[in-house]
C-alpha cells in the first residue's frame, strides 16, 4: 500500500496571471508559430512559411543607416564627461526636453504643419502598447468600457483590457460602405452598451486603420468627435501610422480637425503615436501620447515611471527627428516606397483574381477572399487561412482575430520583406488561385 | 528609483479665474441687499445679475453648428430640457483643457499633489540645487540614492570599446536591421546571459543565475509592479518591513489596488525583522478579512543599509512556506556593499534548502550598481514557471530599448571590467560613507549599523523638540528650508521611531562633507 503524502497545494496566482485575456492561445498565434518552425529564408529555406502577419516596416533602413553614419554624435555622447553621465541619470518622467521637442517636430512635420504640437503636452511611453494601455487606465474604471470601431488591431484585445480590466465594446463596420464608421453604428454601440448596464468612457480609433489601411475621412473624424462630445466621453486616436499614408493629402489627424475648431471640446481628445512603424524602430520602444487635457497629461506622465524610454535611446533619436532635412526626406521617400509596395501587391493580388479593399496607407492591405469561402462564416474563414498557412505557407491575418464581423477578409503585410520575397509570396498565391480553378473545373466538369 | 522632478501641482494651481467667483461676488452682496434693504436696490440688482447669470448659461450651452443640424425641430424642447438639467450640474470652476470629460478614478488619485515629504523635498532640492561655485547657498541633496562615484570608469570603458556608435556595437558592422524590428519583449538572450553572469559575480559568485528563469524590464519599478500584477488580486496585501523605500506606495498600489501592511521593526534590533512582528501583521491582517499574498524585503535594505542575515532569510523562508505566500526579494543593491559582513542573496538560501522555490521571486537593476537609472534596466527572476510566462507576456508595456540592450550586452561581457567596477565602487562608496558617518557622529548624531547602499539612517531624535511624527517633520522643515539640506524623513517611509532621517552620500564629493555637517550643526544648536 502507497503511502500518500498529502501535497501542499501550490502557492497561489492571482487573476491577472491565470487569465487568457493575453490572447496567445487563439488561432491568430498559430500562423506564427507555424512561422517560428518553419522561417521563410531566400537562400536557407526558400519553402518556408513567408511572414506576412507582422506589421514591421523594413524599407527605409538605409535612410537611418546614413543618417547614424554621417552624424556619429548621435549615437555617442561627445567627449566631455557630462554628457554620459548626465544622460545615464536622466530619469525624469518628463523625459528629456531635446527629444520632446523632436518628438512633437516630426508629428507637425509629418502632417505637413496642418496642425501644431506643443512639446509640454508630449507623454513618452516605452512604445504605442504601453500608451494605450496607459491612457485605458487613465480614461476608465475597471468593468467600464471602451468603443473600438471593428476591425481592429488584434493586440488592443490584451492591450487595452489585460491589466485594466476594461472592456471594449466593438463598433460594427461593414463592407456595404468600405468599413467606415457610421453615426448610426457609433450609436448602436453605445447603446448595445447601456442595455449591458456597462459605463462608456471613450472611443478609440486608429487613424490610418490598422487592418483596413485607409485613413478616416475628414467628415467621419468630425462626426466621431461630436458623438464623442455629445456623450461627454473621451476619444483616443491611435496615429501610428501617419507618416505611412501613401500621399500626404489623404491623411487627416483629429489634430487638425480640433485646430479648425479652435480646440474647443478638445480636452477630450488624445492622441497616440509611435516610431515603431513610419520608423520601423519597433526594437527601440518609443511611444508617446499626446493629450489636450492637462490632468490627462500629468497623470500620464507620472504613470509612464513604469514605462520610460531609455536616456541613451532619447538622445539618439533627439537629433535625428530635429534634423528638418533628414526628416522631410525621408517622410517623403518612407511614403513613396510604401506606396510602390502596395501597388505591387495590389497588382500581383489582382492579377491571381483577388481583390483589396481600397487603400491608402499603413504597412499592409486587407485581402478579400470571400468568394473562396466554402461557407461564409468564421469557420469558413479558418479553414481558409489554415490552408493558406499550412500549404500556401504564407502567415497572414485573419479578419476573425481583428473582430471583422464578415468572413472572408485578411489582413497581408507587405513591408516587412524584400521586393524578391514579396513576389515569391505572390507567386505562391498566384499558384494557389489557378490551382483552385484547376480543380474547381474538374469537379464542375464531372 | 524614479522621482518627479517639476511640481505639476504647481502648474494645476494656476487655475484660470473661476467663473463661479465672480459670480459668487454678485450673488453675495446681493443676498445681503435682498435682506436688508429692498426695493430700488433689488429692483436694479436682480435684473442685472439675472442678465450677467443669462449670458453665462448661453455661452456655456451655444453647442458646436453640427449638433444644432442634428436636432429636429420636434426634439428641440426635450433637448432644452436635457440642456437646463445639465446647466444646473454644470461646473462652474475653469473651462478650457480642465475640463468636464472625467478621468478614471484610478487617474483622479494620481492626479492629487504629491504630499509626501520624499518627493516635496526632492522638488524643492531640484529647483534650487547647490552648486560649489554657481549656487553656494542652495539645497543640498542628500535625498536622492543616486550613485555618481564611478562614471569615469563607465566613460573610460566607452571611450575604449563604443568606436563609433552603439549600433552594431556587438562586434558586427553598421546594420540598424539586427536591433531595429521587434525584439522579444522579456529581452535579448545574450543581454540575459550577460546579466546572469553579472548578477552572480556582483554576489560573489556564492549563488549561479539561470538565464531562462530571467524577464527584463525596464527598470527595477516595473519589475516589481508586474510581479504584483502577478502574485495578487486587488484587495489583496503584501507585507513590507519598515522603514521602507517611499516609492512602494505608489509603485506597488496604484495601478494594482494591492495593499502595502507595514511590518514595524525597530532600532533596537537594527530594523531586523522579527518574526513575531510578521506573525502579528499576517494575523491581524486576516481578522481584517485582508488576504495577505506575500513578504516584499529589501536587501541590502533601503532606507537602513543593513543586510539580512541568513537566519533571517530562513526564518522569512519558513514563515512563507507556513502561510503558503510568496516572497519577491528586491535586491537592486546587493553590488554595493561596502561593509564587512557577507550579502546573502534570497538565491543564494534555497540552494541550500528543500524549498518550495515556486513561492520565490527576485527584482534587480542597473539602476544603482552600474548607476544607469536612465537607461531602464530591470529584472524579474523568478523560479515559479507560470509567474515567468505571465511576467514575460506583461513585460510588453515595460520593455528595454534595443540600442540600450545591446550596449549593455557589450558591457557585462566585459567581466573585467565588471569585476574592477564593482571592487572600485564599493571602496569609493565605503571611503565617502566613513567620512560622512564620522561627521554625523561628531556632531552627537549616531547612524544604524549599514553595510550596503548610498545613504546611512542618522538617528536625529536628539534634535527634534516632540518625540513625534510631528516633531521630526518640524526639523526636516527646518533642515530644508534653513540649513538647506534635503534628507527623507523616517516618517515618509512609515518608521515606526520618529527622528530618524536617511541622508545620501554618493552625490557628494569630499569637499562637501564639512559643508553639509557645518548646516546641519547650525541647526542643530537651535534644537538645544
Amino acid at each position: 500500500m502507497g503511502l500518500e503524502i498529502e501535497q501542499p497545494s501550490a502557492v497561489q496566482l492571482s487573476k491577472i496571471a491565470v487569465s487568457e485575456t493575453h490572447g496567445e492561445d487563439s488561432p491568430y498565434f498559430a500562423g506564427w508559430k507555424a512561422y517560428d518552425e518553419n522561417p521563410y529564408d531566400e537562400l536557407k529555406n526558400p519553402s518556408g512559411v513567408i511572414q506576412m502577419g507582422l506589421a514591421e516596416n523594413q524599407v527605409s533602413f538605409d535612410l537611418l543607416e546614413g543618417y547614424l553614419e554621417k552624424h556619429s554624435e548621435a549615437s555617442s555622447w561627445g567627449k566631455g564627461a557630462s554628457g554620459f553621465r548626465e544622460n545615464a541619470l536622466f530619469q525624469d518622467y518628463h523625459g528629456l526636453q531635446s527629444f520632446r521637442k523632436a518628438m512633437a517636430s516630426f508629428m507637425e512635420q509629418i502632417r505637413e504643419g496642418r496642425a501644431k504640437f506643443d512639446p509640454e503636452r508630449v507623454v513618452l511611453t516605452a512604445g504605442a502598447t504601453a500608451a494605450n494601455e496607459l491612457l485605458t487606465f487613465i480614461l476608465a474604471d475597471p468593468g467600464e468600457a471602451l468603443l473600438v470601431p471593428t476591425p481592429y488591431y488584434p493586440g488592443f484585445d490584451r492591450d487595452l483590457r489585460w491589466r485594466t480590466g476594461v472592456k471594449i465594446v466593438p463598433i460594427h463596420c461593414d463592407s456595404s460602405n468600405n468599413f467606415q464608421i457610421t453615426p448610426q453604428a457609433l450609436e448602436a454601440a453605445y447603446n448595445d452598451a447601456e442595455a449591458r448596464n456597462i459605463k462608456v468612457r471613450g472611443v478609440l480609433i486608429t487613424n490610418p486603420s490598422n487592418p483596413l489601411g485607409a485613413t478616416i475621412q475628414r467628415s467621419v473624424l468630425e462626426e466621431i468627435l461630436d458623438f464623442a462630445t455629445r456623450k461627454n466621453i473621451h476619444l483616443v486616436s491611435d496615429e501610428i501610422y501617419s507618416g505611412s499614408v501613401f500621399s500626404s493629402s489623404e491623411f487627416v489627424s483629429i489634430s487638425e480637425v480640433l485646430e479648425a475648431r479652435q480646440y474647443k471640446e478638445s480636452e477630450r481628445v488624445h492622441l497616440v503615436y509611435s516610431l515603431s512603424k513610419d520608423l520601423g524602430l519597433p526594437g527601440f520602444r518609443v511611444g508617446t501620447i499626446y493629450s489636450y487635457n492637462d490632468k490627462v497629461v500629468t497623470t500620464a506622465r507620472r504613470m509612464s515611471s513604469f514605462t520610460l524610454i531609455s536616456s541613451q535611446t532619447q538622445h539618439l533619436l533627439a537629433s535625428m527627428l530635429s534634423d528638418k532635412e533628414f526628416t522631410e526626406n525621408y517622410i517623403k521617400t518612407n511614403r513613396e516606397r510604401l506606396r510602390k509596395r502596395y501597388q505591387m501587391i495590389i497588382e500581383g493580388l489582382r492579377s491571381a483574381g483577388i481583390e483589396c479593399l481600397k487603400g491608402n496607407a499603413g504597412l499592409f492591405c486587407w485581402m478579400n477572399l470571400s468568394p473562396l469561402l466554402e461557407k461564409p462564416t468564421r469557420e469558413g474563414e479558418l479553414a481558409l487561412w489554415s490552408s493558406i498557412v499550412h500549404e500556401v505557407k504564407l502567415n497572414i491575418s485573419p479578419g476573425s482575430s481583428c473582430h471583422c464581423s464578415e468572413p472572408g477578409w485578411f489582413r497581408v503585410c507587405f513591408a516587412n520583406m524584400s521586393e524578391q520575397t514579396l513576389n515569391v509570396a505572390l507567386k505562391r498565391i498566384h499558384n494557389f488561385m489557378e490551382q483552385r480553378d484547376r480543380d474547381r473545373n474538374i469537379i464542375s466538369s464531372q | 528609483m524614479t522621482r518627479p522632478r517639476t511640481p505639476d501641482h504647481q502648474t494645476e494651481s494656476q487655475a484660470r479665474k473661476p467663473a463661479g467667483a465672480t459670480a459668487m461676488r454678485l450673488i453675495v452682496p446681493l443676498q445681503g441687499v435682498v435682506q436688508g434693504r429692498g426695493g430700488l436696490i433689488l429692483g436694479s440688482l436682480i435684473p442685472c445679475a439675472l442678465f450677467y447669470f443669462f449670458q453665462l448659461y448661453l455661452k456655456r450651452h451655444r453647442s458646436p453648428k453640427s449638433d444644432s443640424n442634428n436636432i429636429s425641430p420636434s426634439q428641440s424642447s426635450s433637448n432644452l430640457a436635457g440642456l437646463q438639467r445639465s446647466s444646473s450640474r454644470s461646473n462652474l470652476s475653469s473651462r478650457g483643457s480642465i475640463g468636464r470629460v472625467q478621468v478614471s478614478s484610478r487617474a483622479s488619485s494620481i492626479a492629487k499633489p504629491n504630499d509626501s515629504p520624499y518627493y516635496i523635498g526632492l522638488d524643492k532640492a531640484s529647483e534650487d540645487p547647490y552648486d560649489r561655485f554657481y549656487n553656494p547657498n542652495g539645497i543640498i541633496q542628500l535625498g536622492l540614492s543616486e550613485n555618481r562615484l564611478c562614471f569615469d570608469l563607465i566613460e573610460k570603458w566607452l571611450s575604449e570599446n563604443l568606436n563609433d556608435s552603439v549600433i552594431g556595437s556587438n562586434g558586427g558592422e553598421l546594420s540598424i536591421t539586427g536591433i531595429a524590428g521587434y525584439q522579444p519583449f522579456d529581452g535579448l538572450m545574450e543581454l540575459k546571459v550577460a546579466m546572469a553572469g553579472f548578477m552572480s559575480q556582483i554576489m560573489g559568485r556564492a549563488v549561479s543565475f539561470d538565464p531562462s528563469l530571467m524577464v527584463l524590464t525596464s527598470g527595477a519599478t516595473p519589475a516589481l509592479e508586474i510581479l504584483c500584477f502577478c502574485l495578487a488580486d486587488p484587495g489583496n496585501a503584501f507585507l513590507v518591513p519598515t522603514p521602507y523605500y517611499p516609492g512602494f506606495d505608489r509603485d506597488m498600489r496604484w495601478r494594482t489596488g494591492v495593499e502595502l501592511i507595514p511590518v514595524h521593526c525597530r532600532s533596537a534590533d537594527n530594523f531586523i525583522i522579527s518574526l513575531t512582528a510578521l506573525d502579528q501583521a499576517f494575523n491581524q491582517a486576516r481578522k481584517r478579512g485582508v488576504k495577505v499574498r506575500g513578504i516584499l524585503i529589501s536587501n541590502p535594505s533601503n532606507p537602513v543599509g543593513n543586510l539580512l542575515p541568513r537566519e533571517t532569510l530562513n526564518n522569512i523562508l519558513d514563515f512563507a512556506q507556513e502561510k503558503n505566500i510568496h516572497i519577491i526579494s528586491d535586491e537592486i543593491f546587493a553590488g554595493s556593499t561596502y561593509g564587512n559582513e557577507e550579502f546573502v542573496s534570497m538565491a543564494e538560501i534555497l540552494d541550500s534548502e528543500g524549498i518550495d522555490k515556486s513561492r520565490i521571486h527576485l527584482v534587480y537593476g542597473l539602476s544603482k550598481d552600474l548607476s544607469l537609472p536612465g537607461f531602464r534596466v530591470g529584472v524579474i527572476y523568478s523560479f515559479n514557471e507560470s509567474v515567468f510566462v505571465a511576467a514575460k507576456r506583461l513585460t510588453r508595456f515595460s520593455a528595454i530599448s534595443a540600442p540600450t540592450q545591446w550596449l549593455l550586452v557589450s558591457m557585462l561581457s566585459d567581466t573585467r571590467f565588471t569585476r574592477a567596477y564593482i571592487e572600485t565602487s564599493k571602496k569609493r562608496i565605503r571611503e565617502i560613507h566613513d567620512l560622512f558617518v564620522a561627521g554625523l557622529n561628531q556632531l552627537g548624531i549616531r547612524s544604524a549599523m549599514s553595510s550596503a547602499g548610498f545613504y546611512c539612517w542618522a538617528d536625529m531624535s536628539g534634535l527634534i523638540l516632540s518625540y513625534s511624527e510631528k516633531g521630526e517633520l518640524e526639523l526636516w522643515d527646518k533642515l530644508l528650508n534653513v540649513a538647506k539640506i534635503n534628507v527623507t524623513p523616517g516618517s515618509a517611509c512609515h518608521c515606526i521611531e520618529p527622528g530618524w532621517f536617511r541622508c545620501c552620500f554618493t552625490t557628494l564629493s569630499q569637499e562637501d562633507i564639512p559643508i553639509v555637517m557645518e548646516r546641519i550643526r547650525k541647526v542643530a544648536e537651535t534644537c538645544k
